[in-house]
């Protein structure tokens, strides 16, 4: 590589280490890029937050970001950290109300990429509903970071009295997601590998609080919900059955995927039940719940998927092909990697 | 979405080839579906539980990763730990395990060797000409269908005159496979649903000749289940008549001279050498090598110390049954390691690894016996 040497980073374009030194760089940083991420922009100098949270049970989670590329169709790593976190407290039926964000950034860090992430962490925030608290950065050596890591931290306010969790799914219990199935996962793949896929196809990354609430107050009992993030709704399926030995049911011709993405799945050998979403949710109620409960998650594309049944002691998912047809499916193991032909 | 209508229709199409199969099929017969992508897709759909009862289908070895000798991943590996290659094949290559304690590519990128994934040949070319400094190696493996890619990264090196860019070559070829599985001891193989993407190529030509000298039915078959069940019917209805010929049932994709643009290019740089197979042995004819002006492009005449990858080398011994899986002998079940010791994270043989491999299409799709 010392053959074609890389362009000496420039003075102000990109991160150095020393805007993590904790001088003048620093905070040139902090005030010229930084400082409006925070709901009171002062209380970025103190070293914590002081909270003043509504009374009530309170849910509290984290979650750490890397993606590759940092910047995809429809998100970012920015979006990607405030909605991930914010999701995952709506998924235990809480409000999300405050984040912390720690930022690892990478020496070298292009300062408008990060100008970039930044615009869209605040846009984030404001769409979830959420407000950045604290938060802390620091600056790695070249090579040793890519480009950015993230972190968030959320605190939020539980809605539901009975808790939603996977122990509380029973027999007969119904499965609905909330829109379409895949859609990240092949956004980030398509900019990993440089598929011109046209039209270009974006992430689905959104809040997904809003369709909890909305939920909750149309009275709909949600005994379970999992945000179907990391191996897709494969492994979601798969991390309810097991607990408490049930047979999940899922009719393959309900499962809503958009052609794009299922052609895009065909091309690379991917399963787009193994993909990646950031805004949708598997959602499971009682069976006399589900009319209302599909009421409100189809004009978004949400649909009815399945059923619950008494299973097996490690529990199953078992899949009926349109063709009358049965296989059991197992969540995604390795990593994902293209076929070869 | 997927249209309800357009579903609809394709289900009631697959339904009426199953009644049509059984309605048709008078005596037992065992087929071979030849390509990995085929194998996917029965299991995938579960297409095999709309058989008749006495219709056997057992898996072919079209899987271009598994076939791949050990020895050439050991090669392979051994390169990649030198400081100055670029190691780069496709995805689920890097997941192989070599015949040297069962280590992978992606183990030694952990260590910090350069190992990098392409999801086209042409892009080896990019690398090297972007690292100058560096050895770019490309681990070229694939049956016909991938060997046009190949054979046009080896033209445009020549051309271009690139001196850090080589090839670990072992492109593979199918008929001499199929034959190979007739005449083995024991074969059970009555007909053939030829896979669809080869004969794209290809076209049926090198078909025919097996045809005539094995005298058992040829289908070409496309990946969709309806292609599948089309294969299916058109094969049961020639073994019921007793007839013996190529018949076409992918005409959406397959021309009978094949795509003579890609085969005239794969020509002009290989030639069909004897090759071992993983799992199979040294098949006369097996293998695609490159032709003699294009040699010095080989990672043998780079790297002259390479360990030579012996003819019929012994595959790493153990539990792992994948070469009587791989001629269609056994099911994945029948291995004792089979979702036990054996899974896609720490696959022991090549068919858990690749997509196409069978052991991975029957984990994948749950089934466990």
């Amino acid at each position: 590589m010392a053959a074609v040497a890389e362009p000496a980073p420039l003075a102000r374009p990109r991160i150095q280490l020393a805007h993590g030194g904790g001088g003048t760089l620093m905070q040139q940083l902090i005030d010229g890029e930084l400082r409006r991420l925070y709901a009171d922009p002062d209380q970025v100098l103190h070293d914590a937050a002081r909270l003043s949270l509504p009374h009530g049970r309170l849910a509290f989670t984290t979650d750490s970001y890397v993606v590759h590329p940092l910047e995809f169709e429809g998100g970012d790593i920015g979006s990607l950290a405030v909605t991930g976190t914010a999701n995952d407290l709506a998924m235990a039926g809480a409000r999300p109300l405050v984040l912390s964000l720690g930022l690892i950034l990478e020496e070298g860090l292009e300062i408008a990429l990060l100008r970039r992430i930044v615009s869209s962490l605040v846009e984030a925030a404001r769409d979830c509903g959420v407000s950045i608290v604290t938060g802390d950065t620091k600056v790695v050596e070249r090579g040793k970071g890519d480009g950015a890591f993230l972190n968030t931290s959320g605190i939020g306010l539980l809605q539901v009295v009975d808790p939603i969790d996977p122990l509380a799914i029973v027999p007969g219990d119904q499965l609905l997601v909330s829109g379409d199935l895949g859609r990240h996962g092949v956004a980030i793949l398509a900019a990993r590998h440089g598929l011109d896929l046209q039209p270009p196809l974006a992430s689905d990354c959104m809040p997904l609080w809003p369709a909890v609430e909305a939920l909750l107050v149309a009275g709909v009992r949600l005994h379970c919900l999992r945000d179907l993030t990391r191996g897709g709704l494969a492994s979601a399926l798969q991390e309810l059955a097991a607990p408490n030995a049930l047979e999940l049911q899922i009719e393959e011709d309900c499962l809503p995927v958009e052609e794009t993405v299922r052609r895009t799945c065909e091309l690379l050998g991917f399963d787009p039940l193994h993909l990646a979403n950031e805004g949708r949710f598997l959602a499971v109620v009682p069976e006399a719940d589900r009319e209302r409960a599909l009421a409100l998650l189809a004009p978004a594309g949400g649909a009815w998927i399945g059923r619950v049944a008494a299973g097996p002691p490690r529990g199953r998912v078992l899949l009926r092909t349109p063709f009358g047809s049965e296989r059991v499916l197992i969540p995604l193991s390795g990593e994902l990697l293209p076929r070869i032909c | 979405m997927d249209g309800p209508v357009a579903l609809t229709a394709e289900v009631a199409a697959v339904r009426e080839l199953a009644d049509e199969l059984a309605a048709i099929s008078r005596r037992p017969w065992t087929l071979m579906e030849v390509c990995g992508g085929q194998t996917h897709a029965i299991v995938r759909w579960g297409l095999d539980q709309l058989l008749p009862p006495g219709l056997r289908l057992i898996h072919g070895p079209g899987c271009p990763v598994c076939v791949t000798p050990a020895a050439t991943i050991d090669a392979a590996r051994a390169l990649a730990r030198r400081p100055e290659v670029i190691l780069c094949s496709y995805g689920d290559m890097l997941r192989v395990p070599g015949g040297e304690a069962g280590g992978d590519l992606l183990g030694v990128r952990a260590e910090g060797g350069d190992v990098r994934l392409l999801t086209s040949p042409l892009e080896a070319l990019a690398l090297a000409r972007r690292h100058p400094d560096r050895q770019v190696v490309f681990l070229a493996v694939g049956f016909e269908t991938t060997a046009p890619a190949t054979a046009l990264l080896v033209r445009q090196a020549m051309a271009s005159g690139v001196s850090n860019l080589s090839l670990l070559a072992a492109h593979v070829r199918v008929p001499p496979a199929m034959a190979a599985i007739l005449t083995a001891e024991g074969n059970q193989v009555q007909g053939f649903l030829a896979a669809g993407h080869v004969c794209a190529v290809m076209g049926t030509t090198e078909l025919e000749q097996l045809v005539d000298r094995h005298r058992v039915p040829v289908v070409v078959s496309g990946f969709e289940p309806l292609d599948l069940m089309r294969g299916l019917v058109a094969c049961v209805r020639q073994l019921e008549r007793g007839e013996a010929r190529v018949a076409n049932a992918y005409g959406r994709v397959v021309r009978q001279p094949g795509n003579p643009a890609a085969r005239g290019l794969l020509e002009s740089v290989f030639e069909p050498v004897d090759r071992p197979w993983r799992g199979f042995g040294t098949i006369p004819g097996g293998g695609l090598g490159l032709r003699a002006p294009f040699r010095g492009l080989e990672a043998g005449a780079r790297f002259s110390d390479l360990p030579e990858a012996p003819a019929g080398a012994p595959e790493p011994a153990g539990v792992c049954i994948s070469g009587a899986i791989l001629q269609g002998r056994a099911r994945p079940m029948d291995c004792p390691a089979f979702g036990a010791t054996c899974t896609p994270e720490h696959p022991l043989g090549a068919p858990m690894v690749s997509s196409e491999g069978a052991c991975a299409a029957y984990h994948r799709y749950g089934r466990r016996g």
